[in-house]
């Protein structure tokens, strides 16, 4: 290799670090903001890095408000939805791809129509539908209407396809059930895929916001990242953002814990949704 | 001579086993909602049931709506400007991190670490960076003597700031699809190329950006619709103001739905988004299909 390339290279990585320095930089304000006292927070100068670090906004805001409660909803939610759902994906990606049977098309059609009707778009039907059954305000009201997923089955139907033919023949030739044939011959050979529903599935149920803000009311149940956006204007704190940077990284840790020690099947379960 | 047959059947009935749940879900929560939104539309209504046929009034309400119009426009800017910026943005990283770099795991990851954070989490977070008052951004201007700026308070340029920060947000998704892409294009053709004494820019032109095609085409279809959704930022940021300056489609449903009580209203604004989606969509596959005959 020449010097030539070697110095461009060296300053592609640098302008590519500064870049770097630049994505991460929020993340990084929100914990020093978060460990710095509330005052110095309120200043006017320019400080790059705590110099008091306190625990003082954590303590303020996990007593004033019930910071424990809106983890545990934010983690049921997530962890029975996605249960829910993935086994629910699982077993219509099978149907989907390895049996013949008539309505196949029409059901594969009518579920990929769906893709361009996100809740949002449903957001007043799926309301009175949720009140109608008497949920709103409970964690069942935010699971039930996000347990169909579109893009999850999709991703299960095509990894599907990839489980050989002759496989599912020689269980059945065994005397295998269907049921045993799903759960003992083909799901074990399906870890990569369940990884990344799994892994999709919670971190879009932990970030959810715009449909659990509609069907929780009562301050207690509401889900974390709904709980954070009432602090902005909380008339409890002289100086709310402390307190708001404070809750934003717990709601943040989890995720990131995850992402760092998953990062490949998490990168191909994003790339996943995008080859839809 | 029974076992056979009932084997059959059992085979038979088996995919519906697997399938149903999906279906029945799909009934209860995706299909009923949305006839139930049809009917909606032809209603002036704040519950089912209680509403009184209008008929297509809720439509040619919208016609002069100047809300809504407002509302409208601001979707168009918001995508225009979130869209192709993303996605030269992630391009243009993925073309540099697509070679042998020192740290380039580390420098991937950072990329990639701002669409874990949920979008109210972003939302806070910027509100607090690009704050008037104590925000860290105005503080690094007045350190560097070129005084604050209204980020979040000025109409023209609240739509500037939240556009950036949404774009922080989706060029980790656009980088890493483009990545994916470009590490199937087979080396030879470049190495070819190269010998041939074509320029970096030249091979880019001619090799790179052609096979990237279906590429560029599924992640215009998708920002498109992220950008037609989102929600979250624009809500905990600015709560679609100053004024209406940033309010987009989405919020002005949820305002219709929940602060207005205009039930039927809404449902007629949510049929609109997925025209407005499914009329984008068959236009960006005739496009594609156009220029699949022009070469």
């Amino acid at each position: 290799m020449t010097k030539r390339t070697t110095r461009r290279r060296w300053w592609i990585t640098a302008a590519l670090a500064g870049l770097a320095v630049l994505m991460i930089f929020p993340l990084y304000w929100m914990a020093v903001s978060a460990f710095t006292p509330g005052g110095q927070a309120q200043s006017r100068d320019l400080r790059l890095w705590p110099t008091d670090p306190t625990m003082e906004n954590f303590r303020e805001v996990f007593t004033s408000q019930p910071v424990w409660s809106w983890l545990g909803n934010s983690l049921f939610i997530s962890t029975v939805g996605t249960a829910i759902s993935v086994m629910v994906s699982l077993g219509a990606g099978y149907a989907l791809a390895k049996f013949q049977f008539r309505g196949r098309g029409l059901i594969y059609a009518a579920f990929l129509v769906t893709i361009m009707m996100p809740i949002q778009v449903t957001l007043v039907p799926s309301f009175l539908i949720v009140a109608r059954i008497g949920l709103v305000d409970t964690p069942w009201a935010v699971i039930l209407p996000t347990l169909f997923d579109v893009v999850g089955i999709f991703i299960a139907r095509q990894f599907m396809l990839g489980v050989p033919d002759p496989l599912l023949e020689a269980a059945r030739l065994d005397g295998a059930s269907e049921r045993q044939t799903f759960t003992k011959v083909v799901l074990p050979t399906c870890g990569p895929l369940i990884g990344v529903l799994v892994i999709l599935g919670f971190m879009t149920r932990w970030n959810d916001f715009l449909w659990p803000l509609v069907v929780l009311q009562g301050n207690e149940n509401l889900t974390v990242p709904v709980g954070l956006s009432t602090l902005t204007n909380n008339p409890a704190f002289t100086s709310p953002w402390g307190a708001v940077m404070a809750v934003a990284c717990v709601a943040v840790l989890p995720l990131l814990a995850v992402f760092l020690v998953f990062q490949r099947q998490f990168v191909q379960g994003i790339a996943n949704t995008g080859i839809k | 001579m029974s076992r056979p047959s009932d084997g059959r059947r059992r085979a038979a009935l088996a995919p519906w086993l697997f399938v149903s749940p999906a279906v029945l879900l799909f009934l209860g929560f995706s299909l009923i909602p949305i006839i139930i939104a049809v009917t909606l539309s032809f209603q002036d209504t704040a519950a089912v049931g209680d509403g009184d046929w209008v008929g297509l009034e809720n439509f040619t309400t919208m016609a002069d709506d100047g809300l809504l119009h407002t509302a409208l426009r601001n979707t168009l800017v918001f995508t225009v400007g979130t869209v192709p910026t993303a996605m030269i943005a992630g391009l243009g990283l993925a073309v540099a991190l697509n070679r042998p770099l020192p740290g380039r795991p580390v420098l991937r990851a950072a990329f990639f670490v701002p669409m874990v954070a949920a979008g109210v989490v972003v939302g806070v977070v910027m509100a607090w960076i690009f704050h008037g008052d104590y925000g860290v951004a105005n503080n690094l201007l007045e350190a560097l003597g070129l005084g604050r700026a209204p980020w979040l308070t000025s109409p023209t340029l609240s739509m500037l700031t939240l556009i950036a920060v949404v774009v922080w947000t989706r060029i980790g998704f656009c980088m890493i699809i483009y990545l994916g892409a470009l590490q199937s294009i087979p080396q030879d053709l470049h190495e070819a190329a190269t010998v041939d004494g074509a320029s970096a820019w030249r091979r880019f032109r001619s090799i790179t950006w052609p096979l990237l095609g279906p590429t560029t085409s599924i992640l215009v279809i998708l920002n498109v619709v992220f950008s037609l959704q989102a929600f979250d930022i624009i809500y905990v940021m600015t709560g679609g103001g100053p004024g209406f300056s940033t309010t987009v489609l989405i919020q002005y449903i949820f305002r219709s739905a929940f602060a207005d009580a205009r039930m039927g209203y809404a449902a007629a604004l949510g049929l609109l988004l997925v025209a407005l989606l499914l009329v984008f969509t068959l236009l960006r596959q005739r496009a594609s299909r156009r220029a699949e005959e022009l070469t």
